[in-house]
């Protein structure tokens, strides 16, 4: 039988990525659950030892932790909250016929595709510096002080820094649903003489509410792991002020090579992703069906 | 059109637009503009906008000091090495889940998904010590396997959603003929989904040319990227600014340029079909 093959042969074909990504994810996940009941430090290997719950007693009991999970949700809300009601006056902007619409909508995207470490560093010295900085002299100009900005709001920082990239992600997939709005509805609510308020709250925003799920999950996945504008701008500090928990773990394994502590912190921080996950997943899946 | 809009209006709104669009880009032009010119003028008070001595010198600079095109060499031999290999692999897989759907098929695509889910803190830890044991740290094999298998969901995604528009009588009367399979993607399949595959490569490049938390994590200096090559700025000696952006000018412009060719299968690539 001819499916018979092709069946088989999907079987094979399909192979090859099924043990990949399952070498990838599951044995290295498996081998983070074991290394987090040792105690296993890389400095001294030879005396790890099972130790049980006792890293996730300790990782979670330590200050720095609760600060570094605060943060890490203080980060993710900050950048959600600016990029997605940002993102919804972006798009409804971009979707009036306005003279060179399409330079507009190159010129709003860009910031995406700019690489994480160039972002965090021209905006902590180009923009950002106390002394030099454009928003320095734009204080200045105005008659305030200017403000030092990763000395004393580094979180503000990273948050300002982050959104500005993540702003033309929920601008541009906002716009795509935008526009696939119908045109007889619009010019229906017009006739109704429905306000612009009325209008955006009962047609547009629930035309709308998939794709600001879709943004508000996709970036909760990855905000959860922002590093490299920490990495290059604050290195968690100062003190742990803008430590979330990748930087935290980073730290504990690449810093202080404590790969115990280090592998129950990315296992707390796969439960935290997974959550989200879960709803993203969901979302995706009914969508497979239709 | 039934809606009238006084000129008035549509005068307003298009500035607007403008500004709002303007401010957005600011970062990326001022990046530019500074790169020419020199270290004194960068930092200059009130700024220099356009009117200063604009140079070259930045750029020379920056190739001689830290030899940028070995970075750059490395970015593009990861960015693009790793998804070729990544698309051998993933072309077979999504033929399979788009024509020769089993019953588990929907479950598979969800968990190969799932795996994109995963925060790469989770893995971290063996992962760095299996790449220390294996002599893997700092080598391009190394991280390029590692970017080929971070994009190996999105690619296997995208494709299934592209092969999924193809009619699949056709490829069946490709077999009547008597094509063997291989010949049938070969031959068939991937001669027609061409323009797919050019944007699901497109969008993976992009992806992997700004990964930056494996590239600083595993690169130390022989196989770093041109993130990492960035990331040296972070702790910089004197006056450095104009070289910065003059560094930063050279890694971005070429993705940027790609990522404006891509937008649309941009949307359809990271929200996973879930907006289109």
């Amino acid at each position: 039988m001819a499916t018979q093959q092709v069946t088989t042969a999907g079987r094979i074909l399909v192979a090859p990525s099924v043990i990949l990504l399952f070498a990838w994810m599951i044995v290295p996940l498996a081998m983070t659950l074991y290394f987090s009941t040792l105690r296993y430090s890389l400095l001294d290997p030879d005396s790890s030892a099972f130790i049980g719950f006792q890293n996730y007693t300790s990782f979670l009991t330590d200050p720095d932790f609760i600060t570094a999970l605060l943060n890490t949700l203080i980060l993710v809300a900050s950048v959600l909250v600016i990029s997605v009601c940002g993102g919804i006056l972006v798009a409804l902007l971009m979707d009036q016929p306005v003279f060179g619409q399409n330079v507009l909508r190159l010129m709003v995207i860009a910031p995406f595709f700019v690489m994480p470490t160039v972002s965090a560093l021209v905006w902590k010295n180009l923009l950002m510096n106390p002394d030099s900085g454009l928003f320095a002299w734009i204080a200045r100009s105005l008659g305030f002080s200017p403000v030092v900005w990763f000395t004393n709001y580094p979180m503000l920082s990273v948050i300002l820094v982050v959104s500005w990239e993540w702003l033309p992600f929920a601008s541009l997939i906002l716009l795509t649903a935008l526009q696939s709005l119908d045109e007889e509805q619009k010019e229906a609510a017009q006739l109704d003489g429905a306000g612009p308020l009325s209008y955006f709250g009962y047609i547009v925003l629930p035309h709308i509410a998939r794709a600001i799920t879709v943004v508000i999950l996709i970036e909760t996945i990855f905000l959860l792991s922002v590093f490299a504008e920490i990495y290059v701008t604050t290195s968690g500090g100062p003190g742990v002020a803008t430590t979330n928990i990748p930087f935290l773990v980073y730290k504990q394994a690449l810093l202080n090579f404590d790969v115990g502590s280090a592998s129950a912190g990315g296992v707390i921080a796969v439960v935290l992703a997974n959550i989200v996950a879960v709803f993203l997943m969901r979302i995706v899946g009914r969508n497979l069906e239709g | 059109m039934a809606m009238k809009q006084s000129i008035q209006k549509r005068a307003g709104v298009t500035i607007l637009a403008w500004i709002v669009a303007f401010l957005i880009f600011f970062p990326i032009l001022w990046t530019f503009i500074t790169s020419f010119k020199s270290e004194l003028d960068a930092i200059a008070m009130p700024p220099k906008f356009l009117f200063f001595n604009w140079t070259l010198e930045n750029y020379a600079e920056v190739q001689e000091r830290s030899n940028y095109l070995r970075y750059a060499f490395n970015s593009i031999v990861l960015s693009i090495g790793a998804n070729v290999v990544g698309l051998l692999i993933a072309v077979p897989a999504a033929w399979s889940m788009a024509f020769a759907p089993g019953k588990r098929t929907k479950d598979l695509l969800m968990w190969m998904l799932s795996t994109k889910m995963m925060p790469a803190v989770g893995v971290l830890v063996p992962i760095y010590l299996l790449f220390k044991n294996l002599g893997l740290l700092d080598s391009l094999w190394g991280i390029g396997f590692v970017l080929m298998l971070l994009n190996l969901p999105i690619l296997i995604w995208m494709l299934y959603t592209y092969f999924k528009e193809i009619p699949v009588d056709i490829l069946e009367a490709a077999r009547m003929d008597g094509a063997s399979l291989f010949n049938e993607i070969l031959y068939v399949l991937t001669p027609m989904s061409v323009p797919g595959i050019a944007s699901t490569m497109l969008l993976a490049i992009i992806l992997s040319w700004n990964e930056a938390f494996w590239t600083l994590n595993l690169a130390t200096s022989n196989a770093a990227p041109l993130t990492a090559f960035i990331a040296s700025y972070s702790a910089p000696e004197g006056f450095f600014w104009a070289k910065l952006s003059a560094a930063s000018t050279l890694a971005i412009a070429p993705i940027l340029i790609l990522g404006w060719f891509s937008q649309k299968q941009l949307v359809r690539g990271l929200t996973f079909g879930a907006v289109k």
